[in-house]
């Protein structure tokens, strides 16, 4: 009882159970209207047949009066067929036909019988009647003398057709039944016993078993393709919650350090008696300290809020040949005390929507790195070179150093968060720098690229398309 | 100078009260949106320190009020949010000046001290001196000691930021906002190598100096010596 009451509950039971009512009702107007149809075109043919031996019987009147009518009558009646034929005194008394007994009233009133009538056949006896009277319709006519000539039919074809349309329509309703309570229970119960898999699994997902996956049966249907969906899903979860696991150990490990140095600078300066200027420079480098983590923090949260994807900082027409010109005019005095040459090469590009702040900042971030890393080689003048250009839809920033460059395998790395290569950890820098870049560009729906410069490293900020209108 | 601190964190509100005191200002503290307000409204001040999120009613639409009232003290205003979009709504409902915590409070400040009403008279001054140290925002020109110091455009901008703010403690961000229109963090210390090319063209020839460092928060443009 339970697994049909679970079956009930499927999806699939309840739709076959709102097909087979709305079946059903089509199939009943249907039916009806066919035998109604049928009744009536088999009614006026009767009908027909009635008034063609009526218009014979008269002209047979006519011909030879009320006796050779009679004589025609008693010839007519004496053959098989559904015909009937009487002729009745006008008191009602029977002269001659094939009916020994009428429904008492139907003889009172010319013409049309109004509906159909019980009689008994000539012959017929009563007392073995176990058919009952027939029903028939009929035509009655008053002749000349005042005699009344009947001319009718029976029901009994018409009536047995209809017997046979119930008949045929009830079994057929019954095998519809059944064939959707079959269909009903067998796709319920199967689809119940997907359902039960996939409800196990989850489970046992939802339990802490994040590596567990939902069952995928290999026909291809539904199920699987709403298991294999789920799984990718699961497998994007299970990453990004590695993500996020890997990120709040960095934030950990990256945020911790300068606490606890800032916590050891603080106590060794309240270790032992010092000078005045002793405590202010360990206050002054406590500040420092406090600054540069709250600068991580902003970072950690800009970057947070650009791939949350939320649209809220403002979008407005960028030039980005003034913002290239402002940032390189911004690092130029710092690139020229560490020795580099920064150069600039612009070209003229259209304006695009996006965030003049973001793509600052982001540009500053990598040419901030470029003169950080290329500065460290000796023995040359280092070079940074900035270039604005247009490649086909796209408008491109590039940032070219002859610095040490980046491995091939470390390039996807270095713009994830906290990442810093071994080689760059004695540099100053949050290892946020990158990944904000990145994100800024993914936020303006462009991307950011790392490409070996030989040697050095080139940082392209491709900007898509800019759409016209905007 | 008076300043009105409309902010709920209690701990916060009276450590910033006891800053500005020691900064030699005088800070009264409202804890809500309603006192705040009848505080602002009555009260001559030079400059309110405004939180964004107050019980009671909103630093915002306080901020909206006293500006349709025709209070024109110039507010700056305190924020968790710190969306570059948060900046530029609370600079829209009547805000002069917009600071995101957690923020230092050396940042807080000298961006009160540049905001203080006293020092908008500037604003119409043509020609800005400070000791020998003279800059005509007409003609462009800069002089020490009756001798023309060339400048770059920019380093032109930077000075006469600072001159605006002579005496007063001036910021990295606040130079950076300020001459370049950025509202970030330089990486590095990229605002000093410009402070330092234009203390050279500044200082150099001369003997004293004028453009002094404030260790830990930033820089004072100021005749004699500095501390």
């Amino acid at each position: 009882m339970n697994t049909l009451k679970a079956i009930w509950n499927t999806t699939a039971a309840r739709l076959s159970a709102l097909y087979l009512v709305l079946f059903a009702i089509c199939a009943g107007v249907l039916v009806i209207y066919m035998t109604s149809l049928s009744v009536s075109m088999l009614t006026t043919q009767t009908r027909n047949t009635i008034s063609e031996e009526a218009g014979g019987l008269a002209q047979a009147y006519e011909r030879g009066g009320l006796p050779f009518l009679v004589r025609v009558i008693e010839q007519r009646a004496r053959q098989p067929g559904a015909n009937l034929y009487l002729i009745a005194t006008p008191d009602g008394r029977i002269l001659t036909g094939n009916v020994q007994a009428l429904q008492p009233g139907v003889l009172e009133t010319d013409g049309w019988t109004e509906e159909s009538f019980f009689y008994r056949r000539y012959g017929e006896a009563a007392a073995n009647d176990t058919t009952g009277p027939h029903s028939a319709v009929a035509l009655v006519l008053r002749l000349p003398n005042q005699m009344i000539l009947l001319v009718g039919r029976d029901l009994g074809e018409p009536e047995q057709f209809r017997h046979v349309v119930r008949r045929s329509m009830v079994v057929a309703f019954g095998m519809m039944g059944l064939g959707a309570l079959l269909i009903w229970f067998f796709v319920g119960r199967r689809a119940l016993k997907r359902i039960d898999q996939l409800s196990e699994a989850s489970r046992r997902i939802m339990g802490g078993d994040l590596s567990g996956r939902l069952p995928v049966s290999g026909s291809g249907d539904e199920f699987d393709r709403l298991s294999e969906n789920l799984n990718t899903m699961l497998g994007r979860i299970a990453a990004l919650n590695e993500g996020l696991k890997q990120v709040s150990d960095n934030i950990a490990h990256d945020l911790k350090t300068p606490l606890t140095r800032l916590r050891n600078r603080a106590e060794s300066a309240l270790a032992a008696k010092r000078s005045t200027r002793e405590y202010r420079e360990a206050l002054e480098a406590t500040i420092a300290e406090s600054d540069q983590l709250i600068r991580t923090f902003n970072a950690i949260l800009m970057i947070s809020r650009l791939e949350a994807g939320n649209s809220a900082e403002p979008t407005t027409q960028v030039d980005l040949a003034e913002t290239v010109r402002d940032v390189v005019e911004l690092y130029e005095p710092l690139a020229e005390e560490k020795g580099v040459r920064l150069t600039a090469s612009i070209a003229p590009v259209r304006a695009i929507a996006g965030n003049r702040e973001l793509i600052g900042q982001a540009l500053s971030n990598i040419v901030d790195n470029a003169i950080k890393y290329s500065a460290g080689v000796e023995g040359r003048e280092a070079e940074v070179s900035v270039r604005l250009e247009q490649a086909g839809a796209a408008n491109i920033i590039s940032v070219t150093d002859d610095g040490p460059g980046i491995p091939q395998a470390d390039r996807e790395r270095v713009t994830e968060r906290f990442v810093r290569l071994e080689a760059s950890r004695n540099m100053p820098g949050s290892g946020l720098g990158l990944s904000l870049a990145k994100a800024v560009m993914t936020y303006h729906g462009g991307r950011l690229e790392l490409d070996d410069a030989r040697p050095g490293l080139t940082v392209r900020m491709v900007f898509p398309k800019a759409d016209a209108g905007a | 100078m008076k300043i009105l601190v409309i902010e709920d964190d209690r701990e916060a509100a009276e450590y910033i009260q006891k800053a500005f005191y020691e900064a030699g200002h005088s800070a009264d503290i409202a804890a809500d949106g309603e006192t705040g307000f009848s505080l602002a409204d009555s009260g001559d001040y030079d400059v309110l320190v405004v939180d964004r999120m107050l019980p009671r009613r909103d630093g915002l639409s306080v901020i909206a009020q006293l500006r349709a009232r025709g209070n024109d003290a110039p507010v700056l205003i305190l924020s968790a949010l710190g969306e570059v979009d948060d900046r530029v709504t609370g600079l829209r409902a009547g805000g002069d000046d917009y600071l995101t915590k957690p923020y230092a409070f050396s940042e807080l400040l000298a961006r009160t001290e540049a905001l203080n009403r006293r020092s908008q008279s500037k604003d119409v001054e043509t020609v800005y001196k400070v000791g020998d140290l003279e800059l005509d925002r007409l003609s462009h020109t800069v002089k020490r000691a009756g001798r023309e110091i060339v400048l770059q455009p920019r380093e032109f901008r930077l000075l006469e930021y600072l001159m605006r703010h002579a005496g007063q403690v001036v910021t990295r961000t606040m130079l950076l906002e300020n001459v370049w229109d950025y509202h970030f963090d330089p990486q590095t210390n990229v605002i000093d190598v410009h402070v330092s090319r234009l203390r050279a063209k500044i200082e150099k020839e001369f003997d004293s100096p004028v453009l002094h460092t404030v260790r830990g928060a930033g820089y004072m443009l100021k005749a004699g010596k500095g501390d």
